[in-house]
């Protein structure tokens, strides 16, 4: 059986990872998939807990975050097609409207 | 008596109503509103009269309080109303004359655009010159002598579009704040000697606590009369006057002529008590009133407006009045105050009817032989005229006489004589401008002549009652016979206070030869400058042109009024001016503007680096919420 640090830890790492993804990456798609890593990162230790614990809730709860992923998956990629139309381009440097 | 607030509410409704509804209703709606309120309050003030008279004499003096105005620690001043003799003098002479004035002012102002507010205002004067009077305490005269100068600044200016007009009101506003200042510091003095400001308090406490010379009472009365200067007119604040005559006619009549300009006169009658407690006032008052006397008369002499020559007289007439309350007299003062509220009403609304036919001029130069145009407004005028030169039996005679003989016989021989010499230039000047303007040839405009008509009812009934008061006035208060003395057994009650601690008990010791032969003198003297003038002007009216010619220097001198208008733009106002422009450039602009404009400046400058944050990228937001995010948890761990 694979220890739970093991677990929490690539846990960790993939969560990182996706932190980065998403403050350094311009594509827009690249982001939203970093998106996805850190919800998947955040299940894993779910599971692991679960599983270390002997508890079902966190298994329980990783279905509730793929349903959450799945809403947000459609109304991200709507946004993503709409500011394509708008910009011509999916890069996240494009949508700085937002300033002085 | 608890009914007199009724006295002032009249007018204050009057002007409540036409304030506020006035430009809905016809003129004649308004004039007589505006008319009835006072004649109420003449009613009342009737009435009241009646009341107190059924008092026994010597405890004639009814205070009226209402409730409790200011409550702070010591101070506590309950607001009410104090009637005495000496008031209802007052408040009859002032709604009176109000009265008829205002039923005089309904035909003079009809052509004017500024109908309902020249009714407003003057309404508003009426109701603060009846509370100056009615006030218990100094502070509740305060606001009556406050509410009258305001009321005298709007209608100075109430032709406001003309620069001459609304500079005279300016004028007349500032200096009266000199005098304001001067009543005010007075005030606190007796706030601070007595604990107080009730009228009767304080004039009960005065003569136990001090002694009759006493510093504090000295330096107080000073104050007042700074204040009573400004006022009424005296030297050296007299400079309003001549210039308020920018206002309406019966403005003029009603405020700088009949009441609101004798408030300081009343105010002095009013501390009677105190001012017999420092004599060293009193010689000052009486000093500064005998010299204005003289030195107005002497403006009087050459001026050509015939409103600025009665301005002159009326300085010259207060000066008389301060004069006699100088010499103790405030009885005599009082009644000069009463026939003078007669006559000189007459005489402004009989300028008032001649300017009025002759399409607004007020130059005598361009009247003469209008006695035969103008019948009534010439017998009044007459009237008015030797009422104030003093001939026997008109009004003027009787109050003039009583104060110059008070001051003979109170051992001021040098004020009598610059009041004799007074006497003679006012009957000079008076004759002098009636002369001119209703005798001689007509040098009226051929085109105006034309039009010259009498007033209708509403301005030649006033006229008509005034010419009869200015006859009669004086016969309240007969010389030689002291049952005969009403107004002065009337007001003894008020006065025999001051005249305990003054020892001033004239009349009794003194012969009834030498009474006469003042009068004689007076009255002689009085027909001399009435010679004069006529010589002057009817006989040889080539002669006073000689004589400008001939002293040429002391003519311009008193056409220009002295240089005093000069002197003080240069010694005062240019000075004040002067330090208030740079005040307004060093302090306001480089010191005070800069502070506040430093702050918004400050602020944009600082924003300006701070916006530099919202760089407008989602991924840099998100890494400040990261490292937001990161710093929670490492201060919630550690």
């Amino acid at each position: 059986m694979i220890p739970l640090s093991y677990l929490l830890m690539l846990s960790a790492i993939l969560f990182t990872i996706g932190v980065l993804g998403v403050l350094f990456k311009r594509n827009t798609i690249v982001i939203f998939m970093s998106i996805e890593l850190m919800l998947n990162s955040a299940n894993l230790s779910f599971v692991a807990f679960s599983r270390y614990l002997g508890n079902l809730n966190g298994q329980v709860y990783v279905f509730f975050v793929m349903v959450v992923a799945a809403a947000e998956v459609a109304i991200g990629l709507a946004i993503i097609v709409n500011m394509y139309k708008n910009f011509k381009s999916i890069s996240a440097d494009r949508a700085n409207l937002l300033k002085w | 008596m608890k009914y007199v607030w009724l006295i002032v509410f009249f007018p204050f409704l009057g002007f409540l109503i036409n304030g506020f509804f006035g430009r809905h209703f016809k003129r004649e709606v308004v004039a007589t509103i505006a008319a009835c309120a006072i004649g109420l309050a003449f009613v009342c003030g009737i009435y009241t009269l009646f009341d107190l008279l059924k008092l026994p004499p010597h405890s004639r003096v009814v205070e009226v309080v209402y409730f409790d105005w200011i409550k702070a620690g010591k101070l506590s001043i309950p607001a009410g109303f104090l009637i005495d003799p000496l008031t209802m003098v007052m408040v009859l002479v002032v709604s009176g004359v109000s009265f008829l004035i205002h039923i005089y002012a309904g035909e003079y102002m009809e052509e004017d655009p500024g109908y309902v507010r020249f009714f407003v205002y003057l309404n508003l004067f009426v109701s603060m010159m009846l509370t100056l009077v009615m006030a218990n305490n100094f502070l509740l005269m305060f606001v009556g002598w406050e509410g009258v100068g305001l009321c005298s600044y709007l209608l100075i200016g109430f032709w406001f579009e003309k620069d001459s007009a609304s500079n005279a009101g300016k004028k007349a506003f500032i200096v009266n704040r000199v005098g304001d200042f001067g009543f005010l510091v007075g005030m606190f003095i007796i706030f601070s000697a007595f604990h107080t400001l009730n009228f009767r308090e304080v004039f009960e406490k005065a003569p136990e606590m001090f002694t009759v010379g006493s510093t504090t009472i000295t330096l107080a009365t000073l104050c007042l009369f700074l204040g009573a200067t400004g006022k009424s007119a005296q030297i050296p604040l007299y400079v309003w006057l001549p210039d308020a005559m920018e206002g309406p006619t019966p403005v003029s009549a009603l405020i700088h002529a009949a009441t609101m300009v004798t408030a300081g006169v009343y105010m002095m009658a009013r501390c009677s008590v105190l001012y017999a407690l420092a004599p060293f006032s009193l010689g000052v008052a009486g000093t500064i009133g005998a010299l204005t006397a003289v030195f107005a008369a002497s403006m009087a002499l050459v001026q050509v407006d015939m409103k600025r020559v009665l301005a002159y007289s009326t300085i010259s007439q207060i000066g008389y009045m301060v004069l006699g309350c100088g010499v103790g007299a405030f009885a005599a003062g009082i009644f000069h105050l009463m026939t003078h509220a007669f006559f000189k009403a007459l005489l402004f609304l009989g300028a008032g009817s001649v300017s009025h036919a002759l399409a607004g001029e007020l130059d005598i130069r361009k009247m003469g032989g209008l006695y035969k145009k103008l019948p009534i407004t010439h017998i009044t005028f007459l009237s008015a005229t030797l009422a104030i030169s003093g001939i026997i039996p008109f009004a003027g005679f009787f109050s003039k006489d009583e104060i110059l003989f008070e001051t003979f016989i109170g051992h001021h021989y040098i004020l009598y004589l610059l009041g004799i010499v007074g006497a003679l230039m006012t009957a000079f000047y008076m004759f002098r401008l009636y002369f001119i303007a209703f005798h001689g040839e007509s040098r009226v405009d051929p085109e105006v002549e034309k039009h010259i008509h009498e007033p209708s009812w509403r301005m030649a009934l006033p006229l008509c009652v005034l010419g009869i008061l200015s006859l009669i006035g004086g016969w309240i208060q007969l010389p030689f016979f002291h049952n005969l003395k009403i107004l002065g057994g009337f007001l003894e009650p008020v006065f025999h206070h001051a005249h305990e601690i003054g020892g001033m008990e004239h009349g009794t010791e003194v012969g009834m030869w030498l009474e006469g032969a003042l009068m004689a003198l007076s009255l002689v003297v009085a027909l001399m400058g009435i010679c004069i003038a006529y010589n002057f002007y009817i006989k040889n009216p080539e002669l006073p042109k000689r004589l400008a010619e001939k002293f040429v220097g002391l003519y311009t001198l008193l056409f220009n009024k002295y240089y005093i208008d000069e002197l003080y733009q240069k010694i005062v106002v240019r000075p004040l001016y002067n330090l208030s422009l740079g005040l307004s450039y060093v302090v306001d602009q480089h010191i005070i503007d800069a502070a506040v404009n430093g702050t918004g400046k400050g602020m944009v400058y600082g924003s300006s680096l701070l916006r530099r944050v919202n760089t407008g990228y989602v991924q840099f937001y998100g890494l400040i919420m990261f490292i937001g995010a990161v710093v929670v948890l490492l201060v919630n761990i550690f």
